[in-house]
């Protein structure tokens, strides 16, 4: 990380040399941080991949080609970041008002299993009908389990990441519960699952394009939660009670609705995830809900420094890495934990990049 | 062999499973108490157990000892606890958000580096028979217990004198309690810390290597339940007290051992909600033991997670 600081003088006698306004001073400075450690955390893989005898090169290259390179790789890395555009969101979401919500995977099972659960009772309806009965059991299936973390943490002041985390393992257990004993498909041997679904309630692809719709759902939902939180008073809220809650508390601001409400949100973000899962790809609810697609929307949401408009790129390149392992692991002989260990490295240079906000480009009438 | 004991099985297998399943509980628990009295928290343990797990495994596996295993996913640990510690000691770095990414990058290590290691058989550590006394087969294999448990119970109750009745245990509290107090005295707040972490993760190194070492004694990437995370919550409900957390882990690890007690005597439905039990028995106690008006009792007033 030693280059970051030594880039540091330079950029900001750059600030200086620009005449940057304070707003702009912050916004790019607000953008150069998470690019510097993103570059870092690269590098440094690059040196982990080097000295375990492989060519970094090759691998970055492999990411590109396996990822973006082609229109068939870059379909691909879509439908990969299609979940995760959402699970990213619950992480997000519930950090606007400073909270550290980490159990996206409970939600993001749940939805996806209630999905599974509804589709059937709606076998009578139009196609168009029954997903959308689909989709409002995942929202309210996430939502509620995520908002009951809420809930605990504001009537309770029980930490919501330990009881997220919890929450997360108490609905994998719930879901594999299900599958495996009342709601499985005795026609399931090899892998219990739930009834298929009928073709009429799946999920097709955006047309002229090989990615289900669930990306362009993921798309829409990171940018309206962006408008929601920069241009309402609804958002502003948020972000006044995210700053200090007290001070919101004494302005009148209901900060216990706030919890309520974004945490509520967060998970219906992740339990549309995965009845888009259940509803797009699986056909069913089983044991591959579980992927730790709400994990990677932790990594996801902290790259993107919790903005929801900034979640789509990062959903694309951690997408894209993540379409690219398996072809690299075939092509390098490398473990497929190397995805995970790039994932890690990448995580903790953005969480590092935090300590140089305010120093990179020092504002002038401030020393910080 | 085995005499039957109809329903009496249950208690007695419930005992032999708290056992072998609380030790590392007992051990992340305990590090991790130490690591959040500093003011610090570290949910990275998850990372380091399985990483010690790995570590454990593959020392014991090269050498053909299982203590030096532990001894090196002891300082595996360590180390994951020095990187933890130092990247937190910048300005603005969050521990919390620290800790869940060192929690991927060290399980993204274990399996990367312990691939080689899933086919080789590593030698195990052995056990001490505690039930020579009973005449009950089941209860003497009960009674098999890993001699690191009994470690794990003489460090709590050192931990407990350190805190209560030593310099170093005022110091630590101090640095937990008000780092500015603490620099009123001229104590170092941020070596306080590191060192407070490295402990952590050395404890949480032992802990993966008595998973990969003697229970369930094998490696692979399904060896850790979330044991390092999990552990973290029961600092919380055990308040921050080491003689609570030996106590806490020996109820953590009977709910463990309840499903499969119960399956051995032939119920077998419900498998995977008895799997939840301990999940569902903590947030049970989290929820009964906090409180929106107070901070906890007994919380260091440093910890971002108590505030």
């Amino acid at each position: 990380m030693s280059e970051i600081t030594r880039d540091a003088p330079r950029l900001s006698s750059l600030s200086s040399r620009l005449q940057l306004s304070e707003a702009g001073r912050r916004r790019l400075e607000g953008a150069l941080i998470p690019l510097i450690a993103l570059l870092a955390g690269l590098l440094v893989f690059g040196a982990f991949i080097a000295l375990n005898g492989k060519s970094p090169e090759e691998f970055y290259w492999l990411v590109y080609r396996g990822g973006f390179g082609t229109w068939f790789s870059l379909q691909n890395t879509m439908t990969r970041a299609a979940p995760l555009l959402l699970t990213a969101l619950c992480v997000a979401l519930p950090a606007q008002l400073g909270l550290v919500v980490i159990g996206g995977e409970g939600a993001f099972v749940l939805g996806g299993l209630a999905a599974a659960v509804v589709g059937p009772l709606f076998g009578f309806a139009p196609g168009p009908v029954a997903i959308l009965m689909m989709a409002l059991a995942g929202i309210c299936a996430g939502g509620l389990w995520i908002g009951l973390v809420g809930a605990m943490r504001h009537y309770r002041g029980i930490n919501e990441t330990i009881s997220s985390l919890l929450m997360a393992y108490i609905a994998i257990a719930l879901m594999h519960h299900f599958v495996e004993g009342p709601l499985k498909d005795p026609a399931s041997l090899n892998k219990p699952s739930t009834v298929p679904l009928e073709p009429a309630m799946r999920i097709g692809e955006i047309p002229g394009m090989d990615v289900h719709w669930g990306f362009a759902v993921g798309i829409l939902a990171c940018l309206a939660a962006g408008f929601v939180l920069s241009r309402t008073t609804f958002g502003f809220a948020a972000r006044i009670a995210g700053g200090n809650a007290r001070a919101a508390a004494v302005q009148g601001l209901p900060v216990g609705r706030l919890i309520l409400a974004f945490t509520g949100l967060a998970g219906a973000a992740a339990g549309l995830a995965g009845m888009i899962q259940v509803a797009a790809v699986q056909g069913s609810a089983n044991a591959s809900l579980a992927a730790g697609y709400g994990y990677t929307g932790i990594l996801i949401a902290f790259l993107a420094r919790q903005n929801p408009v900034a979640i789509i790129p990062m959903a694309l390149l951690i997408g894209g890495i993540d379409a690219a392992g398996g072809f690299i692991q075939r092509r390098m002989e490398l473990p497929d934990a190397t995805v995970l260990v790039l994932q890690g490295i990448l995580f903790v240079a953005i969480l590092v990049s935090e300590t140089m906000s305010g120093r990179l480009l020092p504002s002038r009438n401030a020393k910080s | 062999m085995n005499t039957d004991l109809g329903l009496w099985a249950v208690p007695i297998a419930v005992l032999g499973g708290m056992l072998r399943v609380s030790t590392p509980f007992l051990f992340v628990s305990l590090g991790e108490c130490v690591t959040e009295k500093s003011g610090r928290i570290n949910l990275g343990l998850e990372g380091t157990l399985v990483f010690g797990a790995m570590a454990g495994y593959g020392g014991s596996y090269l050498t053909g000892s299982p203590w030096a295993g532990v001894l090196l996913a002891g300082l595996a640990g360590t180390l994951f606890g020095l990187l933890h510690a130092g990247l937190c000691s910048l300005p603005k770095v969050n521990d919390i958000a620290v800790g869940i990414a060192l929690m991927i990058l060290g399980t993204g290590l274990a399996f990367f580096f312990g691939k080689p290691l899933i086919q080789p058989a590593a030698p195990m550590l052995p056990g001490l028979s505690l039930g020579g006394w009973s005449d009950v087969p089941q209860l003497r294999s009960a009674l098999e217990v890993s001699p690191l448990l009994l470690v794990g119970v003489a460090i709590a109750v050192c931990l407990l004198f350190v805190f209560r009745r030593t310099r170093v245990g005022l110091i630590l509290r101090m640095v937990g309690d008000s780092a500015d107090a603490a620099r009123a005295m001229g104590y170092p707040i941020i070596p306080v810390r590191v060192a407070a972490t490295a402990f952590g993760g050395f404890m949480a190194g032992i802990a993966g290597a008595y998973l990969s070492l003697y229970y369930p004694g094998s490696w692979n990437e399904h060896i850790s339940s979330g044991q390092g995370l999990i552990a973290v919550a029961l600092v919380i409900f055990a308040r921050w007290n080491p003689l609570a957390c030996l106590g806490a882990a020996l109820i953590f690890g009977g709910a463990g051992a309840l499903g499969p007690a119960l399956q051995s005597v032939g119920v077998t439905s419900g498998y995977y909600l008895f799997y939840a039990a301990p999940y569902v028995l903590t947030l049970l106690i989290l929820f009964l033991t906090s409180s929106p008006r107070r901070a906890l009792e007994g919380a260091p007033r440093e910890l971002s997670i108590t505030k």
